[in-house]
């Protein structure tokens, strides 16, 4: 711990001009059912989603904590050392206020295996599971581990609809590497799956295969040879077999997919966009935010982390400069010098946050913010998750 | 400083690191060092994001390679992003003069299927390409490219990424699919290729660094350099620093200090806040010192780049790219 830390400080200035994200209110709200933490990759997404479960539940909330990839450590302080797709309870939670945790980690490919399992008969299902292309589907497609944290995010519902453990869901996104996949993986796995090559390599006999190919104009030996030319026969007959496999889940996958669209517009969601003072991150959540609009899905507002603050905001970058400079002239004062030097750069960068931000707020002035000081080092237990959230509801 | 002669020969290079690592940043500083004294480079970028165009300020790349820099000298910078259904309409159009039956294919979802589905294929289309720039040659028999430098996947994709072989391996033995895996990977596990890894000095992407060059390492691949991004110099002396960190520096002495600065009406505030600030970058700088250490231990060439506070544009891209040229990198 710091003596930055143990010091009371003044209230520094916020980064952000925007109306203040009363964080503590939404997990309060007992309506408040889902919370969905997304944003660009390195923001501090699982790190935010975990502390508002600890706070959640220290509150009185039922949570369960749904997280993609945690830091090793950061996993092991919340008990999570299986990936075994199961929610357990968290050891260290202060259960006063008659709050519970649980939490797990996203075993994408378990996942989607259960999901083969229960929609289709044992042999079907193992011929599935086998197949080369299967596992490269379940387990490195662009767009599955999106699909598969929002298919469990699905499940977590319907099991705490059923058996009343959990009143507060929360997850992280997986890191995309653009917000797009996130919204969007469903539909693509979806349409991929119901796709008309699928189709067309799963029945080349079917007289309707044919006539589909002949609508738009190319013969299917002309297809299937170019696709066998390239790819090699053993190939093709191993996309037939899955196709076949696969063929009887099509409807499944869709349903799946549209319920689980649906459960993130109802008024129970809420999402918030999580993001760094930094021109991507901050690009990133603006796009989401118009892209969460255009789906009809609720955000609460943005949680802006790793903000830096002074407590000194009334002395700024030129003024401390200017008088390290000052000081250089007799060399009496080193220290001081250094001090001013070291505080000016602190300044110019609460400076340039605070331009970033306030762009943000222009594009997006009805969307709360709730802002997290950067801390010195890595969290990783309990009470640096408890230091997260303290500063997020300041 | 002249380059550090590990990288002689060297003409692919990979940058890899943890999101948020500035791995787009360093990558377009190499490649602008490496296109100093007249010479000509490729950066590649594979995953979609436009990061090359907003770094350079330019508009979206398309599939095409096109000149984002020029450097004194008469060197220039060319950039790509490789799009993995045109890189595979190219590759089938080339191969297989399959004009029409490619359009054929587009249209029933055929290279959606091979571009996201089929196991590895995808990811031998993007090396594919990267390794078609390294081996073009001009009319004059030189190379079209001095060096390509790739903005790759994250650390904790690209050792699969690269490693395309064993993807395609799974799926097809013989055929034009596993021929072009074959080649690509010969120039992968080549000392012509050389991965390099960007980190920042904090605990998660350095352990990520290493374990990054421990799976490269197993697979065969080249492992490169660290590079260290976003490092700020201490601003205190070693002894400073201590006391900083011990809260002993002496708040009387930061008064008389600030009121020979002619900063005497901050006084109060000011002097607590100073020495706060003080702990908090001793902290930092503990943290990074530690951090150092453990990369170090990793035994490869590692270079710094330095924080800036104004974050990164075009001028500051030269400058990162000095730096590197500087500290032996390129």
């Amino acid at each position: 711990m710091t003596a930055a830390a143990t010091t009371p400080r003044p209230t520094a200035a916020r980064t952000s001009t925007a109306p203040v994200l009363d964080v503590d209110a939404l997990l309060d709200d007992p309506a408040t059912a889902t919370i969905v933490c997304c944003g660009a990759g390195g923001v501090g997404k699982t790190t935010t989603a975990a502390a508002l479960a600890v706070r959640a539940a220290e509150r009185g909330r039922h949570v369960v904590v749904l997280t993609i990839d945690p830091a090793r450590r950061l996993a092991q302080s919340m008990g999570l050392t299986e990936l075994d797709n199961t929610p357990r309870p968290v050891v260290g939670i202060d259960l006063s206020a008659g709050g519970s945790l649980d939490a797990m980690m996203l075993d994408m490919k378990r996942t989607f295996d259960e999901i083969v399992e229960a929609h289709s008969d044992p042999v079907r299902a193992q011929a599935i599971l086998d197949n080369p292309f299967y596992q490269s589907l379940s387990s490195s497609f662009a767009g599955t581990q999106e699909y598969m944290a929002m298919e469990k995010l699905g499940q977590l519902r319907r099991a705490s609809d059923e058996s009343g453990r959990w009143d507060l869901i929360i997850v992280d996104t997986p890191p995309s590497r653009s917000a797009l996949d996130f919204l969007d993986a469903p539909e693509r796995l979806g349409s991929f799956l119901d796709g008309r090559f699928i189709k067309i390599l799963s029945a080349p006999a079917k007289a309707g295969g044919r006539a589909y190919l002949k609508v738009i104009g190319a013969g299917i030996g002309f297809v299937t040879g170019a696709v066998t030319k390239v790819i090699g026969a053993q190939v093709l007959r191993d996309v037939q077999t899955f196709v076949a496999a696969l063929d009887t889940m099509f409807g499944g996958f869709r349903e799946r997919a549209d319920a689980t669209y649906q459960l993130l517009q109802q008024d129970g969601t809420a999402f918030l966009v999580v993001a760094a003072p930094e021109a991507d991150a901050l690009r990133e959540a603006s796009y989401f935010v118009g892209r969460l609009a255009d789906e009809g899905m609720p955000l609460a507002g943005l949680v802006l982390n790793r903000v830096h603050r002074s407590a000194a905001p009334s002395l700024s970058a030129a003024a401390s400069l200017g008088g390290a400079e000052a000081l250089d002239d007799d060399a009496a004062h080193p220290l001081t010098a250094a001090l001013l030097r070291l505080h000016a750069e602190r300044m110019a960068i609460i400076d340039r946050e605070r331009r970033l931000a306030a762009r943000f707020t222009a594009a997006h002035a009805h969307v709360p913010v709730a802002e997290a000081e950067a801390l010195a080092g890595d969290v990783h237990d309990l009470d640096g998750l408890r230091e997260v959230a303290d500063a997020l509801t300041d | 400083m002249s380059p550090d002669p590990r990288w002689n020969g060297v003409r692919l290079h990979v940058v890899t690191g943890k999101g948020g690592a500035g791995k787009t940043t360093v990558a377009a500083a190499l490649a602008l060092a490496l296109a100093r004294e007249g010479r000509r480079t490729l950066l590649v970028e594979v995953e979609g994001r436009q990061g090359i165009a907003q770094l350079f300020d330019v508009a979206p790349l398309p599939y095409e390679e096109r000149r984002v820099a020029v450097v004194e000298g008469g060197g220039e910078v060319r950039a790509l992003a490789i799009d993995p259904r045109d890189a595979l309409l190219e590759y089938l159009d080339i191969f297989y003069k399959l004009g029409r039956a490619g359009k054929a294919l587009d249209r029933i979802g055929a290279i959606d299927f091979a571009t996201t589905i089929a196991p590895g294929v995808r990811d031998v289309l993007l090396t594919g390409k990267a390794y078609e720039a390294v081996g073009r040659r001009l009319r004059s028999g030189g190379w079209e490219y001095d060096a390509v430098v790739m903005d790759a996947p994250p650390t904790g994709r690209i050792t699969r990424f690269l490693n395309v072989n064993s993807e395609v391996a799974g799926l097809a033995r013989v055929g034009p699919v596993r021929n072009q895996a074959d080649s690509i990977m010969r120039l992968m596990r080549s000392p012509t290729t050389a991965v390099h890894i960007a980190t920042v000095l904090e605990e998660m992407p350095v352990q990520e660094t290493a374990d990054g060059v421990a799976e490269l390492r197993a697979a065969g691949l080249p492992v490169g350099a660290v590079i260290v991004t976003m490092v700020r110099r201490p601003a205190l002396s070693p002894e400073q620093l201590d006391q900083a960190a011990h809260a002993r520096l002496d708040p009387a002495q930061v008064a008389r200090g600030l009121t020979a600065a002619g900063l005497a009406h901050h006084r109060a505030a000011v002097v607590t806040a100073l020495l706060d600030e003080a702990a908090e970058h001793a902290a930092r700088v503990a943290l990074e010192t530690q951090e150092r250490e453990r990369l170090l231990a990793l035994e490869r060439p590692t270079y710094e780049l330095p924080f800036l506070a104004d974050g990164v544009d075009l001028g500051a891209l030269y400058s990162l790219a000095d730096e590197l040229t500087a500290q032996g990198a390129a």
